[in-house]
Formats: structure tokens, sequence, C-alpha cells
């Protein structure tokens, strides 16, 4: 790629910020959506980001960061992870808009939602 | 619902009523009191007594997490073996071994086959409620029910009665809610009901199940959402020890007529509740760990109604 004129590529990107940033930011501040992938980290009991906003086709990727097994249950059953040990993965692509809430069959106090929105 | 299980007293007022027990401590419970003892003393007068035909022991083991192999305990197939050798060790053979839960790491077949193997070797028979660990299967728990469900209700709940005691196995991991904690159901309670209703309130009355019946820190999901309708059912009876696992260390507390007791994991130890920022595995250092690990011996002395339990480390 040739070297663009630094100062319209910055404008460019900024008004690509914030196109973005106003299209999709969450009402509460939580991660902004990323087209092509997203994850969710495990540890210490915990899911990070608690909430994670995506557009629909993303691919959610969580990860166990913890000593110990955790799942990834969805409320409505439509994704169900097996069980993860230490470093174990699980992907599920969003496709439709929604609010997704999950929990860990394991320790139940844990849970967390993914929403979707287009 | 927290009045009727707590009697007026808060919940703040409870946590700081439970008291936590130092390795090798003994609890004696009769009638509500509580008593300890030094562990030699306790198992001194562990020695079978031929004039009381109907005294006997029974082991707790939990906690087993077989298939756990990290940084907190490299492989807990070692310390349960070692556990089983405590028991075999007792100077006095127990009745039979309760196994209340997490049998398993990830409830895999070669697990429970393992876990089944090195119990086995204690040639006692044994129980199991299952812990949450055990439910990970594609069956959700069936894995478990058929290898432990033989003779068993609903989802694996049952009662029997040994030398006058009754003894009651509760499951409080099934279908667990988002959000929640501990959880029996209202076909479970309705089972448990109708089996307490035909006891009269004389019949000393062993609960064990894994994870706290009680509220022990809902902050970490120690407790059983429902855990108080059973535990109002329990209340008529002059002498009930509850007996869990699911927080691999020693606690207990007294509510009238009922103890509530937690035992050791013989895999790896748990923080105590709030000293961390979560209840995963501690690494304490590798000569350490056996002392943190351990079994439950329960002795009931027919005549006096009491039970004593004594917590022995793997390793004093």
């Amino acid at each position: 790629m040739s070297k663009p004129h630094g100062l319209s590529r910055r404008l460019v990107a900024c008004a690509v910020s914030a196109l973005l940033f106003a299209a999709a930011a969450p009402a509460d501040g939580q991660t902004a959506p990323n087209a092509q992938g997203a994850t969710v980290k495990i540890s210490n009991f915990t899911f990070g980001p608690p909430t994670l906003t995506v557009h629909p086709g993303t691919t959610v990727t969580w990860i166990n960061d913890d000593d110990t097994a955790h799942t990834i249950m969805a409320m409505d059953k439509s994704f169900r992870s097996k069980p993860l040990d230490t470093g174990d993965r699980f992907a599920f692509t969003f496709t439709k808009p929604g609010e997704y809430t999950y929990f860990c069959t394991v320790h139940p106090m844990m849970t967390g939602k993914v929403v979707v929105k287009g | 619902m927290d009045k009727t299980v707590e009697s007026g007293v808060s919940r703040r007022g409870l946590l700081k009523c439970m008291s936590w027990a130092g390795a090798g401590a003994v609890w004696s419970v009769g009638g509500g009191l509580l008593a300890s003892a030094s562990l030699d003393a306790a198992l001194a007068a562990s020695s079978p007594s031929p004039s009381s035909s109907r005294t006997f022991s029974f082991v707790q083991v939990s906690d087993s997490h077989i298939g756990f192999a990290k940084a907190a305990n490299p492989d807990a197939r070692v310390t349960f073996r070692e556990a089983v050798a405590r028991i075999k060790a007792l100077p006095e053979r127990p009745d039979f071994i309760i196994h209340t839960g997490d049998v398993s790491q990830l409830s895999r077949e070669n697990e429970f086959d393992d876990a089944d193997q090195i119990l086995g070797e204690a040639g006692i028979k044994s129980f199991h409620v299952p812990g949450e660990h055990d439910m990970l299967d594609e069956g959700a728990g069936k894995a478990f029910l058929q290898r432990y469900g033989k003779d068993t209700q609903g989802d694996g709940w049952f009662s029997f009665d040994h030398k006058g005691v009754h003894f009651v196995g509760l499951v409080n991991v099934r279908q667990l809610q988002a959000g929640g904690m501990g959880r029996l159901g209202a076909d479970q309670l309705a089972w448990l009901k109708a089996d307490l209703e035909a006891r009269a309130s004389s019949t000393p009355i062993v609960v064990f199940t894994h994870i706290p019946l009680w509220m022990l820190y809902p902050q970490w999901g120690w407790g059983t959402d429902d855990g108080a309708e059973a535990i109002g059912m329990l209340r008529r009876f002059g002498s009930v020890t509850v007996l869990n696992g699911h927080i691999h260390q020693v606690a207990q507390k007294v509510e009238g007529t009922i103890a509530f007791h937690t035992a050791r994991s013989t895999a790896f130890p748990q923080p105590a509740p709030g000293t961390a920022p979560a209840p995963g595995p501690i690494v304490v250092p590798a000569g350490q760990l056996r002392s943190v690990l351990g079994i439950r011996t329960a002795r009931f002395v027919r005549g006096d109604a009491d039970i004593a339990l004594v917590d022995q480390p793997l390793q004093s």
C-alpha cells in the first residue's frame, strides 16, 4: 500500500471511528463491536467483559484462564460448550440480533451477556 | 424465608458464629451442643466397644476431583489413594463410606473409573451424591447416575436406615439456574417431606449433599437456594447432622438441633470465604498440601445419640 497523505488518512480514520462509535457503542459503555471476532476471557470466576456487544455474524471466543473447569451455557440453550479446562476455548457465531444471557453450569453465579445488534 | 431458617439471628451474626477448625479438631454434637476434643483423644475413644452393639462409624470423603492435575495438585489420584489408605488404617473399620461429590473433575468415564478403582481398594460399601463437576457429561449427570444411581430416586437422591440412624442423600447440583446457587427442586423436596414424615422425631438424622445446604457464603455461590425448605423439614428432629463438601475446607455451624459440617477435599484446598478474588484452587507449598486435605470419620455411640466427627488430615 502506498503511503497516503498523513492528514487525509487521519481524518478518514477519525470519521470511521466516530461512525462506528455512533452506530454501535452500547449505552452502558461496554466493549465496542468487532466485525471479525471478539473474545471473552474467563478469569477469577468472572466473564470479561460481562457484557459484550457485537454485530451479527461475529464469532465470539471464550477462553478459560482459570485453574478450574467452566462451561458456557445460553439461558435459551441456543449454545452450550463442553467443559472448558484451563486454556480451552469455545467459539460461537452469533447471526441473529438479540440479547443472549449465558452462565457457567459449574458455577452458576457466573453470568454474562452477548448483545447482538446490526 | 431467611427468618424461618435462622430464627431471628441475622445472616451476619451466623457467619460470625461459624468457626474455622484447624487440623485434627474434633466436634462432638448432641442436642445442639458443640464440644471439641483433641484428635488423639478422639481416636483413642474410637476403639470398638463390645458393650454397645449399635455403636458404629462411617467415613466421609469429598471432592476427589479425579482428573485434576494442576499446580494446586499435580495428580488428584495420588492424594485420593492416600485418603483411602487412611480409611484402611482406621482403628475401627467403618460400616460404609459416603462420598459427597465432585468425584471427577470433568465427568469423564476414565475419571470415574479411576475413582471407583481407588475407592474400591478400601473394600467398604460406598454411597455417592454428585457434585457439579459430576454433571458435565453430555447427558448432564447421566454418566454419574448410571454408575452410582442404582437404588436412588429421581436424579439420584435416596435414604436408608442403618442401626437406628436415618441417612438421606440429597442432590443439589442439578438443573442449576443462571445467577443461582445449589438447588434441590420441588420434586426432590416433596420426596424429602414424605421420607421424613414417616420418622419419629427421636430418630437421629444424617443428611449428606454436595453444596452447603445453608447460606455459607452466597457471594461465592456457597449455599442452596431452596435449602431453607429442607432445613425447615428437619427442625423437629432431636439430632440432625448435615454433611457436605464443595468448599474444600472444614467449617461448621449449629442451628438448634441441626449441625452443619463441610469437609475437606482430597484434591486441593480453596480459600476461606472472602479471602481471595475467587473460590478457585489454592496453591500451597508442596510439603503442606497434605495438611489441608483429609477425610472425616463420624462415629455414633448409641445410648447418648451423639455423633462424634473427626476431621483427619492426610498428613499431620
